[in-house]
């Protein structure tokens, strides 16, 4: 049974306890309930029982504490790690920081790699606190305890720690340094020199250039001729950081033959981290190497015989071809990428990069390599591709112009009209709605106009009422003239159709043409059909009919 | 009370040996430490860990029970101070924790020494706990589970070469697993037939390689095998290479499949080899050589004229295992009445030993065995009609870097040391 607190009881006793301490208690005592949530609760108020305690007792009591009481769950220790990246005031200043190595370095050698990671990163974060003396006396040898530690998991660690302590302390110790970084990189275990492999770009980054040049080259093409593959994936990201370091000239022998090497790497894996980061390749090692060692690469990628590999290097045309320099670009892209392009959504991601080719190319040499492109996708299989070839014809047009797009392209855009996807169809109409603000109503008049009001005795109701629906589309964009002679018949005549879908449907685009016709016509034409169809069996076809009525004010 | 083993392995080290039953129980044992107190007890395994790994489940969908029992283990590499292994059974494949613990923390604020709780009024201090030497404890904790990707029943896993990967393999399918993702497997071998009614072979045992990362071999029930190399391409389904002996017509006969399906295969610790087991033989191949295995060992010949009622029975469809030692120079194998033989690769010698209580005083050197296969018994021989059948060992393995070995007989593991000089 629980004392009750008795304010009068504790006062006769001379209590000289007060209940402000009771939370900060309460949260202590919780770092080991065995409910994870209040463990976890109070890992996160870690810096309120630092507070109570006092700077002091933080470092003396609390820190040992937690650095044996490795034991617990994943988001736990998670919590702990980051709590600690803060704590630098909380042990009483930067000349106390280093106490707070012993739990992070516990925390650095868990299998849980998320744990970990949090680990590495707060001790990353507390080694700028340090002094350069505090470097060299805790820092440091923590790290070399780690890199020769007997358990993988404190080699990888360490891996992660080299680049910041190296700026800032003594030549001696630099040498120390990489020595060790050299050892990870040759550790019997692939998993500490996975870790040093993904550490490589970053450790290169804060050495001095000559030790690029020694050192990390050397390291670079070791692991990048590792037998195990996860290894060697890994250093073609190293390779993008090494290039953006070193000039120019030195591109050429100390990173290019390791680079072809991994293009061509037996392991799809390997090709595909290639392709993967191709983007990033690119600038890193300039316009004229692009030219000379990254396109053709690229092309073989292309080509890969692993579907995987394709479809990653397909990912990158567009940011290729634009990062591609202006000069050669569109040579490059013509003659070296699109033949290499088998896929049609990547020969379609070409194409819409088409306006800078243009002008260069000509409409011949165009038409060869991208017309039958262009024919593949529109009839390709999957709707969605043909969709997208649609999306593109207005823009294609444009660019192609008139005389190309009616020789190639017309039968195209009307074979879409009557695709029995419904998505298409309606994409169709809306692109032929483009296309006649392109090229103008009598482009219309005398092309396609006659091919869609001809749809109007197609013995499948849906094409016809595709003629509806372009007639809607086309009306404003063709004008009153070719909308009162040529269309307005048409519509008028559908009236009589046998489906009540036509005749609702004409009811709704004479709505929809009403305002383009002059009022003459819609009280003389429009007028006496409209009435026909308000009384008309369907009763959606009277609805629409009498809407329609309505709304064009004919009453 | 126990149960029949189904699995037995020893970790890397050979410092623990799991095992798995028909009970989704895994029991793990580590060795002694060599002291000079008790020169004897030259390292002796003594339960360190039990804990249950798998539960019965009950499949709604199919209405079909799930069995718990462990079909697999395998160890991980070590990568700190807990011990990692990967049990599965049917369907569903655990990766679980084993580590110490050995420190207790004492000293609440909100508790006296003895339990009561204390008046919040009366806390004038903070005290942080304490961390004070406790009997040593050993834990086991699920950390990953690896579910709901197969259809059939699962019979091997394998841990890769590069320490984050692993296989699994059932009936028709091979998944290839990262170690800290379970929400996803890849597909890299699929051999189920458009039409079920076509299917005339399934995989029977998978391995990875034990140094390339991007070579492992499966066997079939039709006594083949096929390498496959994962750099060539995402799906495995063309294999690199194929293995198999051509059928000798003179031996043919009605059990001639039945008894040619392969129940393991082992890579040998050197990667040049592997080993398979099928019913009546251990045949090892090297791996440059895809037409016939370089050398075949008789386990127990005297029982292929006896298929027929082998067949009867079902012994015919048992599942033997076989192991290398950790040289490669010996490999080993089960058979009927707790038999279990051993072949010497180098000198070409085999040797048969029984594992059963009553036949073996602890300490004492086993007494080859033999059995006779007709004519007059000599004394000691036990004939082939009196063999018990009941008494398979299924399972074994061998330390890997010394002479002990582990034989699990039905519900009994036997751990046996080579003499001491």
């Amino acid at each position: 049974a629980r004392r009750c607190a008795s304010p009068a009881g504790d006062k006769m006793a001379g209590a000289d306890g007060d209940d402000s301490l009771y939370p900060i208690a309460v949260l202590i005592d919780e770092l080991r309930n065995e409910d994870v949530q209040l463990r976890l609760n109070s890992i996160k108020k870690l810096s309120t029982i630092a507070l109570a305690l006092g700077v002091e007792r933080t470092r003396t009591e609390l820190l040992p504490f937690l650095t044996d009481t490795i034991y617990d769950e994943d988001e736990v220790l998670l919590a702990l790690a980051e709590q600690l990246g803060n704590f630098t005031m909380l042990v009483g200043g930067p000349e106390y920081v280093h106490c707070l190595l012993p739990p992070l370095e516990s925390l650095a050698t868990v299998e849980e790699t998320v744990v970990r990671d949090k680990a590495v990163e707060s001790l990353r974060k507390i080694s700028h606190e340090h002094s350069p003396v505090d470097l060299e006396v805790h820092f440091e040898p923590l790290v070399k305890r780690l890199a020769s530690g007997d358990w993988f998991t404190s080699r990888t660690s360490a891996c992660g720690l080299f680049s910041v302590c190296y700026p800032r302390v003594s030549s001696t110790v630099k040498a120390e340094i990489r020595q060790h970084f050299r050892n990870l990189c040759s550790d019997d275990t692939p998993m500490v020199r996975r870790a040093a492999a993904s550490k490589l770009g970053e450790f290169a980054k804060v050495l001095e250039l000559e030790y690029v040049k020694s050192d990390i080259i050397s390291l670079f093409t070791a692991l990048a001729s590792d037998e195990q593959d996860s290894v060697r994936l890994l250093a073609v990201e190293a390779c993008v950081s090494i290039a953006t370091l070193l000039p120019q000239e030195d591109l050429e022998t100390l990173v290019m033959p390791t680079l072809r090497q991994a293009a061509e790497d037996k392991s799809w894996r390997v090709r595909y981290m290639v392709a993967d980061k191709f983007s990033e390749l690119q600038k890193a090692v300039g316009p004229e190497i692009t030219k000379n060692d990254l396109v053709p690469a690229f092309q073989n990628l292309l080509k890969d015989c692993e579907a995987e590999v394709r479809a990653a290097a397909a990912n990158k045309v567009k940011e290729f071809c634009e990062n591609l320099p202006e000069d050669s670009r569109e040579t490059i892209i013509m003659t070296h990428i699109l033949p290499c392009v088998k896929c049609p959504e990547v020969r379609l991601n070409i194409i819409s990069n088409l306006d800078c080719v243009n002008e260069v190319i000509g409409i011949r040499q165009l038409s060869q390599s991208l017309l039958p492109a262009i024919v593949e996708l529109a009839e390709d299989a999957k709707w969605r591709v043909r969709l997208a070839i649609i999306e593109y014809m207005p823009l294609l047009a444009g660019q192609l112009g008139v005389e190309f797009f009616d020789e190639k392209l017309n039968s195209l855009c009307m074979a879409w009209l009557v695709d029995h996807v419904y998505a298409i169809r309606e994409a169709a109409t809306c692109n032929l709605t483009k296309l006649v603000e392109k090229f103008g109503a009598e482009w219309a008049q005398n092309t396609i106009v006659p091919k869609v009001l001809g749809m109007a005795n197609d013995p499948n109701y849906l094409h016809r009422m595709t003629t509806l629906f372009c007639i809607n589309a086309l009306s404003e964009a063709c004008g009153q003239e070719i909308t009162t002679k040529h269309m307005l018949p048409v519509v008028l005549k559908m009236s009589n159709d046998q489906v009540a879908n036509v005749r609702f449907n004409v009811a709704k685009s004479l709505q929809k043409i009403g305002p383009v016709l002059d009022s003459n016509c819609l009280q003389a034409e429009v007028k006496p059909v409209l009435e026909k169809l308000a009384a008309d069996q369907d009763i959606d076809v009277k609805y629409f009919a009498q809407e329609a009525v309505s709304v064009l004010a004919l009453a | 009370m126990a149960d029949i083993i189904s699995t037995v392995e020893f970790n890397y080290s050979g410092e623990l040996l799991a095992t798995g039953d028909k009970g989704g129980r895994v029991v793990i044992f580590q060795r002694e430490q060599e002291s000079k107190n008790r020169p004897l007890s030259r390292g002796e395994y003594n339960v360190y860990s039990t804990f249950q790994s798998h539960e019965p489940e009950f499949d709604y969908l199919k209405s079909l029970e799930i069995e718990e029992k462990i079909n697999k283990i395998r160890w991980l590499p070590q990568q700190n101070a807990a011990h990692f292994l990967l049990s599965t059974n049917d369907k569903t494949i655990k990766l679980w924790k084993i580590s110490e613990r050995d420190k207790r923390a004492e000293g609440y604020n909100l508790k006296d020494e003895d339990g009561r709780l204390r008046d919040p009024f009366r806390i004038s201090t903070l005290r942080v706990p304490v961390l004070m030497p406790m009997d040593l404890m050993v834990e086991a904790s699920p950390r990953r589970i690896f579910a709901n990707a197969h259809t059939y029943h699962i019979n091997s896993i394998s841990v890769n070469s590069d320490h984050e990967t692993y296989l699994s393999a059932d009936d028709l399918r091979i998944n290839l697993w990262h170690l800290e993702i379970t929400d996803r497997s890849f597909n890299i071998v699929d051999i189920k037939p458009a039409n079920m009614e076509e299917l005339t072979e399934v995989i029977t045992a998978a391995e990875c390689h034990p140094h390339q990362c991007n070579v492992f071999v499966y066997s079939s029930s039709k006594g083949t095998i096929r390498l496959c190399d994962m750099r060539a391409a995402a799906l495995c389904d063309r294999h690199s290479k194929f293995f198999e002996e051509p059928e000798d017509p003179s031996s043919r006969s009605f059990f001639s499949e039945i008894i040619s399906s392969i129940s393991d295969v082992k890579f040998s610790h050197s990667g040049r080899y592997m080993m398979t087991r099928d019913y009546l033989s251990v045949k090892v191949w090297d791996l440059n050589m895809e037409n016939r295995p370089v050398e075949t060992y008789q386990v127990h010949e005297y029982l292929r004229s006896k298929l027929c009622s082998l067949y009867e029975n079902d012994c015919i469809f048992d599942k033997f295992e076989c192991c290398w030692n950790g040289s490669d120079s010996a490999i080993m194998t089960g058979s009927y009445n707790n038999f279990f033989r051993m072949f010497d690769r180098n000198t070409r010698r085999d040797i048969t030993l029984e594992a059963s209580r009553e036949n073996s005083k602890p300490r004492a050197t086993l007494k080859p065995r033999k059995v006779c296969t007709g004519g007059k018994r000599k004394k000691d021989e036990i004939s082939v009609d009196s063999l018990d059948f009941n008494k398979k060992i299924l399972h074994t393995a061998w330390h890997p870097k010394e002479n002990v070995i582990a034989v699990a007989a039905t519900n009994n593991l036997y751990i046996f040391q080579d003499k001491m000089n």
